[in-house]
């Protein structure tokens, strides 16, 4: 099953166990530019799976209102690109409903589908992946999946969860990511990252797409005799601290890569924390290998995007260090 | 008993049918619009006292001139009906329910105010009396509210009556393109939702001469197809009979409806604005003398002979000690727990009566900081 089938896996069955469940976006009725919604209007009928105007700050407060009165609403910004024009809506109602109601309202029962990253050719506004600007709000959880299995796991659990979700699905992954997804309702905890692989010398983390290509850099570093762990964060909102701590306690070196440019990137936040948690058992550096502090170039992309290479450049440079 | 005329109260825009021209009020429900609109009037200007002396601070924004809409919307309306209107909030959080020691307390910043003094002048919510809150961000509220417009369908069944959504905006946010993004969605989808503009005449500091293209200024045509129903928002009894006639036109599945209340608000937009830089003080005193909403119940009252001035001016001076009294009692509130910082910003453990600060919310170390080593 592939990335796209599995969310709609995940979908499929949040509705199919709760009937307040209704999905709304552009398109999605018929089942969304990337088919993620497909078969559900069907099955669920049009008063559930529904198409909404080219309007993300009134889907977004649609939502909220929705998810206000206890019901179950499942968003889809169709690029996470577009998410802008929503984004006082979910950081300044959504994520902040409960606290300033004084927990008299919430809008747990929002979760925020959008694609992201890069995907060959999608140029500035097709290709940006905005997770930093949402983990900088209290009151989101911000989620993304690297992989099939995850996808129908975590979407469900942000769809339950009683705190509002931004769920963002690597574009890139839709098709590509193939896996046996389990046929039953399971929930993977929000907060907990996964070691992908374990090792010694170095701890690498990444989270969704990102993971492939942090895959690939740690295999040329096996190559070379150096022996990395792989960390998938999966939920960047609230993030597993312990696991990249305990890891680095370990190994004493720290690469963190996303595809986001990179001052004031989420991995700004891993590293500054590391070296507040882990300070005396650093042995090199923390490096970050990101996107450039540039917008999203289309002819530029491969040099943009940091790849295997140059993340394998920075494992070398904290082996060398 | 008596009969009131209501001719010239109303405008409408798109529609067959239109709210009464007369209405007939009792002596108790007028005494009832009185009481409330002096005690909300009341409130307000303690709150504009409280402000200068201090003891509030940050943002406030009074409502004082625009009491009757807050009150007659009330009473068109049961408790099933959603509302949620701007920062401009006091009175409405007064009217679902609350008090005026709760809303001071909150304005004082102390544990018995709506949230615990965490929101301050924007932030009264009420959850057993379909309050949605005061919204800090200009025209935000209104998407949220076609949601809420959405719910309300979703959970009556078809053919029945449905509670309505009532998203309250001003003339300022008028203007903002989600208020269009929401209205044309509840147009689409065929939503209770009124989309409910209270017209003060001032954006902040500019006029509404100078802020819409609209002619007139009339906000109640800005559905373009959407219906629309101009009331008089200083004539307690239009809006609550005009309120009637919208409520049932979006109960029974007509779709949403554009209401646009003409109101006149005397502070400024703000404390920070004295409010007499953009127009002059005989505007607001020709208003104060010629529309006041509490004025005109009054009138009714003795002109009908059911009150006379004498009487009227005792409830007022009951009502003045019963702010005062309860401004008092806000004020001996205790300040909240060092702990309320952190509670709520997501759901916590519903078993423990106290919840515990999540891990994951993380706070700078002030013991490990550089300045107290």
């Amino acid at each position: 099953m592939n990335l796209f089938t599995a969310i709609n896996e995940g979908m499929r069955t949040a509705m199919q166990t709760d009937p307040t469940a209704i999905t709304f976006g552009e398109d999605v009725a018929f089942g969304g530019v990337f088919r993620c919604s497909v078969g559900l209007r069907e099955e669920f009928g049009a008063d559930r799976v529904f198409n909404t105007p080219l309007c993300e700050q009134g889907i977004a407060g649609f939502g909220i209102g929705y998810a206000a009165m206890g019901g179950t609403a499942i968003a889809e910004i169709q690029f996470a690109d577009y998410i802008f024009p929503a984004f006082d809506q979910l950081v300044n109602e959504a994520a902040k409903f409960r606290y300033r109601s004084g927990n008299q309202w919430n809008c747990g029962g929002l979760t925020v589908r959008t694609p992201c990253g890069a995907v060959g050719h999608g140029g500035h506004y097709h290709s940006q992946s905005p997770e930093a600007y949402f983990t900088h709000t209290p009151g989101l959880k911000v989620v993304m999946p690297r992989g099939p299995v995850d996808a129908k796991g975590l979407l469900l659990a942000s769809i339950r969860s009683p705190d509002p979700v931004i769920f963002m699905e690597p574009k890139v992954l839709y098709r590509a990511a193939v896996e046996d997804v389990p046929d039953e309702d399971y929930e993977i905890e929000l907060g907990k990252g996964e070691i992908m692989r374990q090792g010694t010398d170095v701890t690498v983390v990444g989270w969704g797409g990102q993971l492939r290509v942090l895959e690939k850099a740690c295999d040329l570093a096996e190559q070379n005799g150096i022996s990395c762990e792989l960390i998938d964060l999966k939920t960047l909102a609230p993030w597993d601290v312990e696991i990249v701590t305990e890891s680095v306690m370990k190994t004493g070196k720290l690469v963190v890569s996303h595809e986001a440019p990179l001052t004031g990137g989420f991995a700004a936040e891993i590293s500054s924390t590391i070296q507040e948690e882990c300070f005396l058992s650093l042995e090199a550096p923390v490096q970050r290998v990101c996107g450039a502090d540039t917008p999203f170039p289309l002819v530029f992309e491969k040099y943009y995007v940091p790849d295997d290479l140059k993340n394998f450049e920075a494992i070398k440079k904290v082996m060398n260090y | 008993m008596a009969t009131f005329d209501l001719e010239g109260t109303f405008k409408t825009h798109n529609l067959d049918t239109a709210p009464p021209t007369s209405t007939e009020a009792t002596e108790e429900e007028l005494l009832d619009y009185f009481k409330t609109m002096y005690t909300m009037r009341r409130m307000e200007i303690t709150c504009d006292n409280e402000y200068k002396s201090r003891a509030i601070r940050g943002f406030c924004h009074l409502y004082d001139g625009q009491e009757a809409i807050a009150t007659g919307i009330n009473d068109a309306f049961t408790q099933e009906d959603s509302w949620i209107t701007s920062y401009r909030c006091h009175c409405v959080a007064l009217i679902r329910g609350g008090s005026v020691e709760k809303v001071l307390a909150e304005l004082f910043g102390l544990q018995n105010g709506y949230t615990k003094g965490k929101g301050g002048s924007m932030h009264f919510y009420n959850k057993e009396h379909n309050f949605y809150g005061g919204q800090g961000i200009v025209g935000a509220q209104v998407p949220v509210g076609v949601g809420l417009a959405f719910a309300n369908k979703y959970k009556t069944p078809e053919g029945e009556h449905m509670p309505v959504a009532l998203s309250a905006y001003g003339d300022g946010a008028a203007n903002q393109g989600q208020i269009w993004e929401a209205a044309n969605m509840a147009a689409l989808w065929k939503l209770p939702a009124i989309f409910c503009c209270e017209n003060n005449s001032y954006g902040m500091g500019t006029s509404v001469e100078r802020h819409t293209s609209n002619p007139d200024g009339d906000y109640y045509k800005m559905g373009n197809a959407i219906p629309g129903v101009k009331i008089d928002g200083m004539n307690v009894l239009s809006v609550r009979e005009g309120m009637k006639f919208v409520k049932e036109y979006c109960a029974s599945g007509n779709g949403p409806i554009y209401v646009e209340m003409n109101t006149y608000r005397y502070h400024g937009h703000s404390m920070s604005d004295p409010g007499t830089t953009y127009r002059s003080r005989d505007e607001i005193a020709a208003t104060r003398s010629a529309r006041d909403p509490i004025e005109f119940v009054k009138k009714c009252l003795i002109e009908n002979n059911m009150k006379d001035e004498a009487e009227l001016k005792e409830i007022e001076k009951s009502i003045r000690k019963e702010v005062q009294a309860a401004a008092k009692k806000a004020k001996s509130s205790p300040i909240p727990p060092m702990e309320e910082l952190y509670n709520y910003v997501y759901a916590e453990d519903g078993t423990k009566e106290k919840a515990e600060k999540q891990k994951f919310i993380r706070m700078p170390q002030y013991k490990n900081s550089v300045q107290n080593a």
